[in-house]
């Protein structure tokens, strides 16, 4: 664990994969719930968790470099079901990659237990892992200029769901008519780190598939 | 509808509601958003009697105009410009009773980029994830002000406005000069880029924007080659992509990325950089992390 200076206010700790920046950052918000450090921002991403509005980084830094990774939480009871139509433009690119029929990307997606490693891009986008590395996909060499809100997604290691419509470049499975995020709604974001998610799949007319 | 309400006459270039953002939702990909010139939108509410963390509104180059359907005292601060009720010429920088039914109109900026128009009693409608901020980059947030549109106004406090006839303001920076700590990301430079970045001369570039100040100059060679996993982005960090070209980080800023951070500026800098018009010469200076 390296924790390097961001600014005057900030820490990035750095750890040595995803698995252990999600124990770090659960870690890290357990602390801030029992008010044993206070931080503005508690944010994980794929290697690193950054921690912004400390009172004293220096201290910090050093209390964490000295200190054991903590194990990886037991993930949450409760799981996230996202229902999807197996039905995007890139199926047949990932199942390409995969090397199984088109049909198949759908089940081995669907059977996986995905957990959000973090968020970022857009509010309410959550980068999921879950699948084995050998499903691993590269981005589309051309980004779209518009992927449509609801779109479930591949890149490299993880699984996201386009919260609104916007440009991107990661490979398109599939569709989803669930909300992922509202501000009206309490919590406005359906997944946040930590939450644990399925893919459940369904027909256009909407029933099981 | 109500009284306490404002109705757009000119919405100018880009002119968006804000007040002191959303910070603490970056886990959710929430980018803070918030007024750039944070210390002129707060002294535009100070002005009027208002808490410092009221919407107002934050104009861009070329200001706005509006009609209050009721008698309201209403400031502009920030980016100098003339500003004038029903033609009238009033005072900048100090409060202003605006009766009803007349036009105050913030003009051109004369100088810098970002002027502040504070109503008492603040912007209203509902909030976002506690704030009223148009955020450009997420689109939470009222979308910004077009002509014809109508404001709600907030319920005005008990606060008496200021009783001052102009408030001293920093003018708008001629040299932009950003003091930045290096790191975390300067070893994925060369010493040479890092001795470029803290002694020559860079510009404002015309392509920056709420979400970040972009610089034309010399670009910074990378050490290294590859790439970076996204890692979480603070206020004022100074991401280089690809071209070489440092971007600091403004309030619209996304909450992670995957350029290095060559190093981030000093927040209290970051205001003078709201105000800093295309072309404007800058230069970073390293500065010891306190």
């Amino acid at each position: 664990m390296r924790a390097l200076p961001v600014g005057d206010d900030a820490l990035l700790v750095e750890v040595s994969s995803g698995e252990e920046a999600q124990a770090l950052h659960a870690e890290l918000v357990r602390r801030r719930a029992e008010g044993l450090l206070t931080a503005g921002e508690i944010v994980p991403a794929a290697r690193t968790v950054l921690l912004d509005g400390l009172a004293d980084p220096a201290r910090l830094a050093a209390e964490l470099t000295a200190a054991e990774l903590p194990p990886v939480p037991p993930p949450p009871r409760e799981t996230v079901e996202i229902p999807v139509r197996y039905d995007g433009p890139d199926l047949a690119e990932v199942a390409a990659h995969w090397g199984v029929a088109e049909a198949e990307v759908a089940r081995i997606h669907a059977a996986a237990e995905f957990r959000v490693a973090f968020c970022g891009f857009a509010p309410g986008f959550g980068y999921l892992t879950g699948l084995p590395a050998r499903y691993d996909v590269p981005r589309r060499a051309t980004p779209r200029t518009a992927v449509p809100a609801g779109s479930v997604a591949l890149a490299g290691p993880y699984t996201g769901v386009y919260p609104r419509s916007s440009p991107g470049g990661w490979q398109l499975i599939g569709t989803t008519d669930t909300v992922l995020f509202d501000h009206a709604r309490v919590p406005a974001a359906l997944l946040s780190p930590g939450t644990r998610v399925r893919f459940v799949p369904v027909t256009a007319a909407g029933g099981a598939a | 509808m109500t009284d306490r309400a404002l109705a757009v006459v000119r919405a100018g270039a880009l002119t968006t509601v804000q007040d002191r953002g959303r910070p603490g939702y970056a886990h959710l990909g929430v980018p803070r958003s918030g007024a750039l010139d944070a210390p002129a939108a707060a002294l535009a509410n100070r002005l009027v009697g208002n808490p410092a963390g009221a919407a107002v509104l934050e104009t861009t180059l070329n200001g706005c105009a509006v009609r209050p359907r009721s008698t309201v005292t209403m400031a502009v601060t920030g980016a100098p410009c003339p500003v004038t009720v029903d033609g009238r010429p009033v005072a900048w920088g100090a409060p202003v009773r605006v009766p009803a039914g007349a036009v105050l109109e913030a003009g051109a900026a004369v100088g810098g980029v970002r002027s502040y128009v504070a109503v008492h009693g603040g912007i209203g409608g509902e909030p976002v994830l506690g704030s009223r901020s148009s955020d450009l980059l997420s689109g939470l947030g009222p979308a910004p002000l077009t002509d014809g549109a109508v404001l709600p106004l907030g319920q005005p406090g008990a606060g008496p406005h200021a009783r001052v006839d102009v408030a001293p303001q920093p003018g708008p920076p001629a040299e932009l000069v950003l003091r930045i700590t290096l790191g975390p990301r300067d070893d994925w430079f060369t010493p040479d880029a890092l001795r470029t970045l803290t002694t020559r001369a860079y510009r404002v570039s015309a392509a920056s924007n709420r979400i970040g100040l972009r610089t034309e100059g010399p670009a910074l060679e990378r050490a290294r080659a590859g790439e970076l996993p996204s890692e979480g982005m603070v206020l004022g960090a100074v991401q280089v992509p690809p071209d070489g070209r440092p971007v600091v980080f403004l309030a619209d800023h996304p909450t992670t990325g995957g350029y290095p951070v060559i190093g981030v500026v000093r927040p209290a800098d970051l205001p003078s950089a709201a105000q800093a018009l295309p072309g404007t010469p800058l230069r970073f200076v390293a500065v010891r992390r306190r």
